[in-house]
């Protein structure tokens, strides 16, 4: 059971590792979860996870796992002491946490446990826990405490209720939240560098240069350390993008407020990026998208946001512009030039996931790595920025770039 | 495997009500010997937690408060060559680097003879790095002083307790150190019990009035900040010395509605819904 436990964990994406496994056996060994499945349920929240954002699917895994184990009894201890007990488990084990495993001195904590649980009987028979020991055994103590409140018997709820109430999916990743929690996943591609600005003093150079005039104040000046990252995003509005612009103006005003980037340009288009992108959502005010690609250079970010929906025509054919008649380069030719000329480039898609393995948004996502429009999909979004493009990718980038150029 | 000597199940204080969920968090942290990282929604009480806990240990406590500009060696030390240049340029004795070194808190709290509680405070606010910077430490609990190459081992290793906003994540590797608790928003049992450690004496018409209304206040939809506890504890003041009536607390205007909302937006958000009679009722 609780091997079940621990691969239901990170069968579920959690990032449960053998240390923090180890930490929670430890734990169990000192007897930390008060001998009630609540108590365990505490015990091994706080040890294995280590965000709110992933209580949710905490709770979930430890509902299935514990579910029908009734609270209040030792079953969850008498699990652990067979598994400890049984060396032909520990055979099944992942080689490194079976390693890790023996390096600790079973014999001992197993010894420890048994005394534990015996001492327990016998308090269990006279009805009181947690009365202290006084003794030198590490899985005493307790006793009582100046306020006299009851802590460690982890009564009220039990813990099974508690885990399938599923208090805490406001908090997972994989939704869209505020405006705030965009801005501080986008702060993290910040590419901090000192160029410009009005110079500020800096000290530790300041002492090597007096120290080496004789101790003549020597003052040495520096330009401030600021963001030096440039973002060019364009965004999709109108039509099949109207469910999503509640959203997609919530990851706007992120970067534009919060985002701290040194230069923020935006542009919308409708659909597909044609010849031109707009200063507006009204596609009042064209800005020639060959002028972007020429002007900027290939150090900005570059960010799509759309649902990369449309007809295949609107992509693949010369002409799909429906704002522009006569014919001209296609919406993929377009949209592979602007991913040539800027490498740091990525699509943020509002739809699921699951709808992106056919039709355009495919062919897109062979242009642009394409993300969740959620934390989590942004936060991929900016380990992927962080790391240099795809030789396989900018080839095949700089090829479908030339077609009917 | 070691085990250290049998500690006292922390427990909260007078002052400080901790949840059982909390309290367990605490003792895990205690005796795994790992920093403890709380996150909340501010105002439900992660600075304090330190100083109770060092109350309730009976130990010193050492304050670190994380600024944007503060690096991981601060914390250990500060070597004050700018003192130093100074006292060299008037004739002073300067040979004696020593003299120039302060400890920073993890610093004190290492050398210190008796066991210690230390508290990181918003960890968050400082750079990327900075967890990362503080990993070598906090494993081995000892450091260098790289001026004097005089090395400083803990005698007793702390409890160190670190908080945070959110407004950063944490380089996994330090999460993975850490024993964590979200400390949720208490509910109306646990709520009732802090706000009279507060308010000892304050009337249950008047604090069952004010939890009607302050609930209802976190659950209209849209807040941009919803009111926390302290901003509660407050409130119960001013609705205390101004003598209301409990009865007309979510009637057609709340009173003292500034100690509990701190946005403009949310002031009209709720005074919309007020008026449309959709708050509590």
């Amino acid at each position: 059971m609780f091997l079940d436990f621990f691969y239901n964990l990170r069968g579920r994406g959690l990032k449960v590792t053998t240390h923090n496994w180890l930490a929670l056996i430890e734990g169990l060994g000192r007897g930390l979860h008060g001998d009630t499945l609540g108590g365990f349920y505490q015990l091994a929240r706080c040890v294995l996870i280590t965000s709110e954002a992933d209580y949710d699917e905490f709770d979930r895994a430890f509902a299935e796992t514990f579910r029908g184990v009734p609270d209040h009894t030792r079953a969850v201890l008498d699990h652990l002491g067979a598994w400890l007990s049984d060396p032909a488990r520990l055979l099944h084990l992942a080689p490194e946490l079976r390693e890790a495993l023996q390096s600790l001195d079973l014999d001992e904590l197993r010894r420890q446990f048994q005394e534990r649980l015996a001492e327990q009987k016998e308090r269990h028979d006279r009805g009181s826990r947690w009365i202290g020991t006084g003794g030198t055994s590490p899985f005493g103590s307790g006793g009582a405490h100046p306020t006299g409140l009851r802590v460690g018997g982890g009564g009220g709820r039990s813990a099974l209720a508690v885990a399938e109430q599923r208090r805490y999916r406001e908090h997972r990743r994989d939704l869209v939240l505020d405006t705030r929690q965009i801005a501080a996943a986008l702060r993290r591609i910040r590419r901090l560098s000192r160029d410009e600005g009005s110079p500020e003093l800096d000290l530790d150079e300041t002492i090597g240069a007096t120290a080496k005039n004789c101790g003549d104040i020597e003052l040495v000046m520096q330009p401030p350390r600021r963001n030096n990252l440039r973002l060019l995003l364009l965004m999709d509005v109108g039509g099949s993008m109207d469910p999503h612009a509640d959203v997609v103006s919530r990851l706007f005003s992120a970067a534009h407020q919060g985002g701290d980037f040194r230069e923020l340009r935006a542009y919308y288009f409708h659909n597909c990026v044609y010849g031109n992108v707009y200063e507006d959502a009204h596609f009042t005010r064209p800005v020639a998208t060959q002028q972007l690609i020429t002007e900027l250079p290939p150090t900005w970010l570059l960010i799509l946001v759309g649902d990369a929906y449309m007809h295949p025509g609107e992509l693949m054919m010369s002409g799909g512009d429906w704002l522009m008649s006569g014919r001209g380069p296609t919406g993929l030719t377009w949209l592979a030039r602007l991913a040539n000329r800027f490498p740091r480039a990525a699509w943020i898609n509002p739809e699921p996931p699951r709808l992106w393995t056919t039709g355009t948004i495919a062919e897109i996502a062979g242009v642009y790595p394409m993300f969740h429009l959620t934390l989590d999909g942004i936060d991929q979004l900016v380990q992927h920025l962080r790391r240099p493009p795809s030789p396989e990718r900018s080839a095949r980038v700089a090829r479908l770039a030339r077609v009917d150029a | 495997m070691r085990y250290s000597p049998p500690v006292q199940q922390f427990t909260g204080t007078r002052e400080y009500i901790a949840s059982p969920e909390l309290a367990r968090a605490v003792d895990v942290a205690v005796a795994l010997r790992r920093p403890l990282l709380v996150k909340g929604e501010p105002g439900t009480g992660k600075t304090l937690l330190a100083r109770d806990i060092a109350r309730f240990f009976g130990r010193p406590l050492e304050r670190w408060h994380v600024k944007s500009t503060t690096k991981a060696v601060d914390g250990l030390y500060h070597y004050d060559a700018v003192r130093r240049l100074h006292d060299s340029r008037f004739g002073g004795e300067v040979g004696d680097i020593a003299r120039y070194i302060r400890l920073g808190p993890l610093g004190r709290a290492f050398r210190s003879a008796e066991p210690v509680v230390v508290l990181i405070d918003e960890i968050d606010k400082a750079d990327l790095e900075f967890p990362n910077d503080l990993l070598h430490e906090l494993d081995v609990m000892e450091f260098t002083i790289m001026e004097t190459n005089e090395t400083v081992t803990a005698a007793h290793r702390p409890i160190i307790i670190i908080t945070s906003n959110n407004e950063k994540e944490l380089p996994d590797a330090f999460l993975r150190r850490c024993v964590f608790h979200w400390i949720d928003f208490p509910d109306r049992a646990l709520m009732t019990r802090i706000v009279r450690v507060h308010h000892p004496d304050v009337e249950d018409q008047l604090l069952a009035g004010a939890l009607d209304a302050f609930y209802a206040l976190r659950g209209v939809e849209g807040l941009r900040k919803r009111p926390s506890t302290s901003e509660l504890i407050d409130w119960i003041a001013a609705l205390r010395h101004a003598g209301i009536d409990p009865a007309k607390l979510l009637g057609a205007g709340i009173p003292f509605l500034g100690t509990l909302l701190k946005k403009e937006q949310d002031f009209e958000t709720v005074d919309r819904r007020l008026k449309r009679g959709a708050i509590g009722r």
